[in-house]
């Protein structure tokens, strides 16, 4: 983990941190913060993006411990580099808890949607 | 001075209702994240990998039903309907918001319990021996001493910003049961010439710099336990480093200052700190032994145990491992391994911890115990109940024949919850669980203590494992490195590390080749891993972890 990542064009990252109320992983998007990663702003730009994280340790009512991460550009959206962020996206392995039961219902949803 | 706490529910009532208003003050703005942070720790709030966690305090894990069942009520009412054993006898919740902890402390108040000092520089739970008052080799019973600890540290203004964490534990067995060698105080009670007392080690800890503790004290009579102590804790309070949060802990000053200068000084401020304690700590012992005295046991034929264990090899079988043999003829101290297959190392739905609270109360003198190896013990169970026991463990899954075997597994909650871990653990313990259990080896391979850590910080003691497994982060791929010869009971030793680490898929069969390699070199069934390592040395163990690649 490197909480001083900087990125860059070739090494994008996003902002990401806690909900300060219930504790869950958020991640910072155009909107304000979302549980979804994949709708992360990808930042491409150092200054930018370290606005975006003073702006965000602003938001301390909202939100506790913000940091930027490295991610890739995916086809539905931000993707982690590193497992550690891979499972902060996921949910631990041992249960089914976690933003993967999120995502197992938005998948289910759609797919009854399509039916 | 120490003083006893006539009403201690009222202060922990108390403690909750200011946490309380702190999470109030965060939500509004009127504290920092900053100023929270130190706030919430001192209550057992961390912030982890995917939430929060609250880590709740059993004192020298003992707990009573009702307490049990209020932690079965956390699970449920306020968590994802479990909870995680640590090998510091606490509990864990994995899931909890931040706006329902006030709540959850209220609940804990209740039954008169907290998670004071369950995180921070401070004096953290006191461990002890998970089979203290029933344990057939036990000089004294330890849990008064605990308790006479418990009560004197928590919330003892000296102590509350201690250059680093600090951990005690007391053991009262003539074998160690509670890995004194690895705590920073160490309490190891000892008869001598008619008399009680302690031996009393020093500066021991895992880590990133894994020590074993060293002997302060041949002999230090019961009565002067607090001053004792107390005077080590001030000692180190001045002595110890805070330029440096790797180099802040005993282990590190006892080793920079040397055991002869520490124990010196020690003595200057025990004889000094002495005088200042006018005989109310030994007045709290005294009620405290009181409160510890033994249950009204049975005396009554077992012929029903031995009936039973002619006819039920599954009975059999779980009473030839999970059973520890007690002081008292008649009766045995009982092990819930919380290791079942596919289970989560340490980990209890509510609905085990109900029914392991419903159980103490009909078969175990309403005791139960976490033991420091995230499992429950029964202390008190005549043998004529233990067929009715085992049945009613075997329906909720909790009879597993496996105390002190392969699948017997120390774990941290590693990279699937810990913010600080470098690897995972869990699917670790799982897979070399799975693996022994489906090719039948664990019964041949016998008693094994394999341990394994998420991180450097050693929270599930690989050091201390006969096999020891630490997950690294290596450029980005889970990695593990394995230790050999660590023990934490017998001969306390440091496990040596065998050679490079393994990507998590090549885990098992490195074991599996270990373990294969054992038993074609043992002397015989009786001889243990850890003794086959002893008498061979590394070399044929690490050949079976690394071998020489065929020759084309």
């Amino acid at each position: 983990m490197s909480k001083a990542f900087t990125p860059t064009a070739a090494k994008p990252g996003v902002i990401t941190a806690n909900d300060l109320r219930e504790g869950h992983n958020v991640w910072m998007c155009d909107e304000g913060w979302t549980p979804d990663p994949r709708k992360a702003t990808l930042f491409e730009d150092d200054a930018i993006a370290e606005l975006a994280l003073l702006k965000a340790i602003g938001q301390a009512d909202l939100v506790v411990g913000p940091y930027l991460i490295e991610a890739r550009r995916g086809p539905d959206g931000p993707e982690p580099t590193h497992f550690r962020e891979a499972f902060r996206q996921r949910g631990p392995s041992n249960y089914f808890h976690g933003i993967q039961v999120d995502r197992q219902a938005e998948t289910q949803k759609t797919e009854t949607t399509h039916v | 001075m120490f003083d006893v706490r006539p009403v201690e529910t009222d202060y922990v009532r108390h403690r909750a209702a200011q946490f309380r208003a702190q999470v109030e003050r965060r939500l509004d703005g009127s504290l920092t994240e900053e100023e929270f942070r130190p706030l919430r720790l001192m209550n057992g709030v961390y912030l982890q990998l995917h939430a929060y966690m609250l880590r709740v305090a059993i004192p020298y894990g003992t707990i009573s039903p009702d307490q049990m069942r209020t932690l079965a009520l956390l699970a449920q009412k306020w968590d994802k309907g479990y909870g995680h054993f640590t090998t510091r006898q606490n509990i864990q919740y994995n899931w909890p918001k931040l706006v329902d902890i006030p709540d959850m402390l209220d609940a804990l108040a209740a039954v008169g319990m907290h998670a004071i000092q369950t995180s921070g520089n401070t004096i953290r739970n006191v461990t002890t021996d998970a089979f203290a008052g029933a344990a057939f080799d036990e000089a004294a019973d330890p849990r008064p001493y605990a308790e006479l600890l418990r009560s004197w540290s928590t919330d003892h203004a000296e102590f509350q910003f201690l250059p680093r964490k600090f951990k005690i534990a007391i053991s009262g067995g003539k074998k160690d049961r509670a890995v004194i060698a690895a705590h920073d105080i160490g309490l190891r009670l000892v008869e001598k010439d008619g008399k009680t007392g302690f031996e009393v080690w020093i500066g021991g800890g895992l880590g990133r710099t894994p020590l074993l503790g060293q002997v302060v004290r041949d002999f230090l009579p019961e009565e002067d336990l607090l001053p004792y102590v107390e005077a080590i804790i001030a000692t180190y309070n001045l002595s110890g480093r805070r330029d440096n949060k790797y180099k802040a802990r005993i282990k590190i000053t006892v080793m920079e200052r040397g055991m002869d200068t520490m124990r010196a000084e020690i003595e200057e401020e025990f004889q000094a700190r002495r005088r200042d304690f006018n005989g109310a700590d030994r007045e709290a012992l005294a009620i405290f032994k009181d409160r510890f005295r033994a249950p009204a046991f049975r005396n009554a034929p077992v012929d029903g145990f031995e009936a039973e264990r002619a006819a039920n090899p599954g009975f059999r079988s779980w009473t030839d491992t999970n059973l520890h043999a007690h002081r008292i003829d008649g009766y045995a101290s009982a092990i819930v391994t919380l290791k079942a297959p596919g289970q989560t190392p340490g980990d209890a739905s509510a609905e085990q911890m109900r029914l392991l609270a419903d159980l103490a109360e009909r078969y175990g003198h309403h005791d139960l115990r976490i033991m420091h190896d995230q499992n429950v013990a029964l202390p008190h169970v005549h043998k004529s109940d233990l067929p009715a026991l085992y049945a009613a463990l075997r329906d909720a899954g909790l009879a597993t024949a496996n105390a002190g075997l392969t699948s017997d597994i120390i774990a941290c909650p590693g990279m699937d919850y810990c913010a600080l871990a470098t690897a995972r653990s869990i699917p670790i313990a799982e897979e070399i669980a799975d693996h022994f259990r489906s090719v039948g080896l664990e019964e041949e391979i016998g008693n094994l203590n394999i341990r394994i850590s998420g991180c450097i910080n050693a929270c599930g003691h690989h050091h201390l494992g006969h096999i020891g497994i630490l997950g690294l982060d290596r450029a980005g791929v889970e990695n593990y490195q394995i230790t050999l010869g660590g023990d934490a009971y017998d001969i306390p030793a440091i496990g040596q590390r065998a050679g490079a680490g393994f990507p998590a898929e090549e885990v098992v069969p490195a074991i599996d080749r270990l373990l294969r390699a054992y038993l074609e070199v043992r002397a015989d069934a009786s001889e243990r891993f850890i003794d086959a390592y002893r008498r061979l040395g590394p070399a044929p163990f690490k050949a079976a972890l690394y071998p020489e690649p065929a020759h084309a």
